[in-house]
């Protein structure tokens, strides 16, 4: 096995026990889009401190990270600002009206065997792969 | 808030190590017909697996979460257009960039421009899809009153 396989697998490993972690201790899924979401609406008692601490970690992770794996961010391949814009527009309206991203339906819901997670994760999976087909070999 | 912390920051290191902060790499992986690059398939089998097994210890071992009342689970059976339509745009706008949400935010944190960008884009389309109509009148219909089960924990 290459090494970039071994570090997939140990990355996915770590990333199976930061979602059991948040459950474990807030019982909460590990969906990202929907901790943020949950930012910009009316949230009850409780609600906030969680997904500021989950959320503030992935940034200052971001911070410690590049440090040690410069080559790991970099953005070779990703599109032009007015299409990275487009993307994210479409990545923030997606995840909302889909209720999940990669992390909340690809890792936590199938994780717990959801068929609605199940569903979703081969809708964006299908979605994404024929986005690139298209972009990258057709047009 | 310092167990999310810590969970934050585990999850951090483990899109790092993985690649998944690499958008050419997850292009790589999204492309099948062209130079396919499998190696992600593995953060997903990993983090599935391990979650799975430890889903099922704590759910079950566990009437209440460490340091809250309840664990907050949405419904796993309903599928319905919202979900479907949901998800294939977003993975439009991930086969676009090559980011998802995580990674975009710890790219946020690496100092990336292009991340800064996307993620400003993405706050502002989640922001503005959570203005549908359609959509707050599901959320009004589906959420008990006060601190209950939230459909949109993802």
């Amino acid at each position: 096995m290459s090494i970039e396989w071994t570090r997939a697998l140990l990355g996915g490993v770590l990333i199976g026990c930061a979602a059991a972690l948040l459950l474990l201790t807030h019982g909460r899924l590990a969906g990202i889009s929907g901790a943020l979401g949950g930012m910009l609406g009316r949230r009850g008692p409780g609600d906030t401190s969680w997904r500021l601490g989950f959320l503030s970690a992935l940034v200052v992770g971001g911070v410690l990270f590049v440090r040690i794996w410069p080559e790991r961010f970099g953005t070779l391949g990703m599109p032009r600002w007015p299409v990275l814009i487009i993307a994210g527009l479409l990545v923030g309206i997606g995840t909302r009206v889909g209720q999940g991203c990669t992390s909340g339906h690809g890792v936590c819901g199938l994780g717990r065997g959801s068929v609605r997670s199940l569903a979703a994760t081969l809708t964006f999976m299908a979605s994404a792969v024929l986005t690139v087909l298209l972009t990258r070999h057709l047009l | 808030m310092f167990a999310a912390f810590v969970s934050g920051a585990l999850f951090a290191l483990g899109l790092s190590l993985s690649g998944m902060t690499e958008p050419a790499r997850v292009i790589g992986f999204l492309d099948v017909t062209g130079a396919w690059d499998p190696s992600l398939a593995f953060v997903m089998g990993g983090a599935v697996t391990v979650f799975a097994v430890l889903y099922q210890v704590i759910v079950r071992r566990l009437a209440q979460p460490l340091v809250a009342e309840t664990f907050h689970l949405p419904p796993r059976a309903r599928i319905d257009a919202k979900l479907l339509v949901g998800a294939a745009l977003f993975g439009v706008g991930w086969g676009l960039a090559g980011l998802c949400p995580g990674p975009a935010l710890v790219a946020l944190g690496a100092g990336k421009v292009e991340a800064a960008l996307f993620t400003l884009a993405m706050v502002a389309g989640s922001w503005l899809a959570s203005l549908l109509p359609q959509l707050g009148r599901a959320r009004a219909r589906e959420l008990p009153p006060g601190p209950g089960l939230a459909q949109d924990d993802f």
